[in-house]
């Protein structure tokens, strides 16, 4: 058990005329090692809910806690969660200020208040992990192209060398393979790292290939909560929320309705594939 | 904590004061600014103090929402006041050390208190029920007859919206700015003057770029929409006055009529 938040509820603006009840009575649990996709329209509060979740907003109402200690104790150390929750924002290249990258990726650890040599090993390490070597060290961040910014943003979280890892669509903005690129360096993470990982994003396609998990946030509260396949069976209410499932799941469904006997659990293309070849064999 | 600028800050409610023409407005704070020069003994004070609290009942902002702009200005209210108390000549009612307050000073250093004060109340009040496009929109309109002498009115009422315009966004960018630089261990609140200085920087550097990016943004996207300046530029909005403008610059004239009457 690695993140649990019970009955969380966040405010916006209490007492005025922007107020606005971002979050409402959210309930969950996060176990060590999960890979969760986090998901909901522009303004459903996912961003809201996963920035509680290292501390940098507190909660109106309710409790997180983290391995078992709650985060809103006052003897609770804030900043060692910010060293072991790693948060990732939407546009992350917008942080980047360092003279090149090899220093800015050294930001994080070096406000760890770790050794000369570690430092270096580690943004080293996070360069690497996120495919960039080392001919981009000396660079000035500003001079690279958008997808290569945003892998230098990311490794300047990875190599604070969090437990969990959240990624606030960390694919926005980016070109199929860019954005395929950082995917699939994600999940690299999670397998070989062992990292907890919640990706959010508002396309469930880029989520559909990598979850184990999804939550579905809508106007400030939980919907789903559960294995993709199950998720997308709602696939008509999810639409009445602005999202959609994945096309696949479409196809998958209109051929059940002509009548095609195939499997509806079906959530990626590459399964479908299978399918429908294993059903055209028989 | 960043939210607390209110300076151009618009509050989105309906009132009287909000649905007023945005000349008459400015007119208005103009008019209290002024009197509240002329105003020199308490009479007049209260009256101002009448015609404000007025104004804010009629704005249907809360109240402490106006009081949050004077956070802003409570450092120079401390210095004008201190000084004000403590060196002005006179009639000498207590004496430490070199320091001595007069009961001119004590006077003078009242007046000067209220008057900032309201100073800044008073403006809050037309930001607040007025949106910056429409203040720029009145003043454009108001200040119209310096075209004449060559004042490029349009272009600097242009300027102006932006950057009010601006404001809010920047002051959401930095918060956001500084979150994901909090996320990766960045300290901004303890250490010494150096120190935090210093810890600005990663705060700073990202701000500035992307003041500059959102700048050529808009610059590119007015100028793709053929955007050339004021001449011969229509309003989508015009500006027209209506009968509660009329009662309301009647009021003002009221107003600044009975100050002048109780300075003599």
């Amino acid at each position: 058990m690695a993140i649990k938040v019970e009955h969380l509820n966040y405010i916006y603006g209490q007492g005025t005329a922007f107020e606005q009840h971002a979050l409402k009575d959210i309930n969950l649990e996060i176990k060590d090692g999960e890979f969760i996709g986090l998901i909901g329209h522009t303004g459903s509060g996912k961003s809201t809910l996963i920035q509680h979740l290292n501390g940098l907003i507190k909660a109106t109402d309710g409790a997180i806690y983290y391995n078992g200690k709650n985060i809103y104790d006052a003897d609770f150390k804030m900043r060692s969660l910010r060293n072991q929750v790693g948060l990732v924002f939407q546009y992350p290249e917008h942080q980047l200020f360092e003279i090149d990258v090899f220093t800015d990726v050294c930001f994080g650890p070096k406000n760890q208040g770790l050794s000369k040599e570690e430092i270096e090993a580690r943004a080293k390490e996070a360069l690497t992990m996120v495919g960039l070597d080392e001919s981009f060290y000396k660079q000035s961040p500003f001079e690279l192209s958008g997808g290569q910014k945003r892998r230098v943003a990311i490794a300047g979280v990875l190599a604070m060398e969090p437990e969990v890892l959240i990624l606030d669509e960390p694919t926005a903005g980016l070109d199929p393979k860019g954005r395929d690129e950082i995917l699939d360096q994600i999940e690299r993470l999670h397998n070989e790292k062992k990292m907890t990982i919640i990706l959010v994003s508002h396309s469930m396609e880029d989520i559909a290939r990598y979850v184990d998990r999804i939550l579905v946030m809508n106007h400030g509260e939980k919907v789903y909560d559960d294995v993709p396949k199950e998720v997308f069976k709602h696939y008509k209410k999810l639409e009445a929320i602005g999202l959609a499932a994945p096309q696949i799941t479409y196809v998958v469904h209109t051929l059940r309705d002509h009548g095609v006997p195939i499997n509806d659990e079906i959530t990626t293309v590459e399964e479908a594939r299978d399918e429908i070849l294993r059903l055209l064999k028989k | 904590m960043l939210r607390d600028i209110t300076l151009g800050q618009y509050y989105p409610v309906d009132s009287v004061l909000h649905r007023l023409d945005p000349r008459t407005k400015l007119f208005g704070t103009m008019v209290f600014i002024i009197s509240l020069f002329v105003a020199n003994n308490i009479w007049a004070y209260l009256v101002a103090t009448v015609f404000l609290a007025a104004a804010i009942r009629f704005s249907h902002v809360p109240f402490r929402f106006m009081i949050r702009g004077l956070k802003a200005i409570v450092f120079l209210l401390l210095i004008s006041v201190s000084f004000n108390l403590f060196l002005t000549q006179g009639e000498v009612i207590f004496k430490l050390g070199f320091l001595k307050i007069t009961k001119e000073g004590i006077r003078v250093a009242g007046f000067m208190g209220i008057r900032l004060m309201y100073l800044v109340i008073g403006s809050s009040i037309m930001t607040l029920t007025t949106t910056p496009n429409s203040l720029t929109d009145g003043l454009e309109k108001s200040l119209g007859f310096l075209n004449k002498i060559r004042v490029p009115v349009h272009e600097i009422s242009m300027m102006m919206s932006i950057a009010l315009r601006f404001i809010p966004i920047l002051v959401e960018e930095t918060d956001k700015i500084m979150k994901a630089q909090m996320a990766r261990g960045a300290d901004f609140e303890t250490g010494n003057l150096i120190q935090r200085a210093k810890n600005m920087i990663p705060l700073l550097v990202p701000l500035f770029i992307s003041a500059f990016r959102r700048a050529t943004d808009l610059a590119m996207a007015m100028e793709a929409r053929c955007y050339r300046g004021g001449e011969g530029r229509t309003k989508m909005k015009p500006l027209h006055y209506g009968k509660r403008d009329y009662l309301t610059y009647f009021i003002y004239v009221l107003y600044m009529a009975v100050i002048i009457v109780l300075r003599f």
